[in-house]
């Protein structure tokens, strides 16, 4: 099992700005290894966004994303004290899910 | 002599029977992830992603802003803003040019949620990068800029 993601989510002005970092290879299946056999892809596919239940971003990411991949975006009509879920699922059909708490 | 000849196929059978199993097992998987628009991320170019995500031909706008290094020193890690002033933005995707697949990720954005993602992708070489924009009538607009790369983020 992976590890837990880090989940940031503050408010600025009157939206919520959540910041994930999570730990993945995102291994792209370009590279080879050492003997020359081409290291299979992993990376996370999907990844979804929910406060309060309701999504508030969903992507779809292709194995350029960087390693321990980074994202950050901002929406209305949360309130400091509301959780934010994130989960992601990749290639494999591994899946997680973190949650945070709005500051 | 021949019974367990009989048994030896029969095992064989069952085997396959088993494979066939778990292939269907993993298709079933495979398509539980029917969002994942897999035909958009084999393309190689702007136009191949367009047309695979439905669209016709995507047009330049100035109202996308990409925010980036101008030379990444790393292009295993090259950080990204993306932002969209284009009204009714629905769906917003970043592509790297000539990364060995074009589309990098692309973002669902629902009402309330503001057209800005920050994020990081691999760059193998210097590149133009596209941030493609979709709006809810289904047009798409895009911008790009060139990046240029010091270590490409593709190799071993």
């Amino acid at each position: 099992m992976a590890d837990p993601m880090k989940i940031r989510a503050n408010m600025v002005g009157d939206k919520v700005e959540v910041k994930v970092l999570m730990s993945h290879e995102m291994e792209t299946g370009q590279r080879k290894d050492s003997k020359g056999a081409a290291i299979p892809a992993w990376f996370i596919q999907n990844v979804t966004a929910t406060h309060n239940g309701k999504t508030v971003l969903s992507a779809e990411w292709g194995p350029a994303v960087a390693k321990n991949p980074f994202l950050s975006f901002r929406f209305a009509g949360g309130k400091p004290g509301d959780k934010v879920a994130i989960t992601w699922t990749d290639n494999h059909g591994d899946k997680r899910t973190d949650e945070a708490t709005i500051a | 002599m021949d019974g367990s000849r009989r048994r030896i196929l029969k095992g064989t059978g069952g085997a396959a029977v088993l494979g066939l199993a778990m292939a269907a097992g993993l298709f079933r998987t495979g398509s539980a992830w029917a969002e994942w628009n897999k035909a958009a991320f084999d393309t190689k170019s702007l136009a191949d992603a367009v047309k695979a995500m439905g669209g016709g031909a995507p047009a330049e706008s100035k109202d996308i802003v990409i925010t980036s290094p101008d030379i990444a020193e790393n292009g295993a890690v090259v950080p990204f803003t993306i932002a969209s002033k284009v009204p009714n933005t629905e769906s917003m995707a970043l592509l790297v040019e000539k990364n060995p697949n074009i589309l990098a990720a692309n973002f669902q954005i629902p009402q309330g949620t503001e057209p800005w993602i920050n994020t990081r992708v691999k760059m193998g070489q210097t590149s133009n990068v596209i941030a493609l924009v979709k709006t809810a009538d289904g047009k798409f607009y895009y911008a790009s800029k060139e990046v240029k790369v010091t270590l490409g983020g593709c190799g071993g």
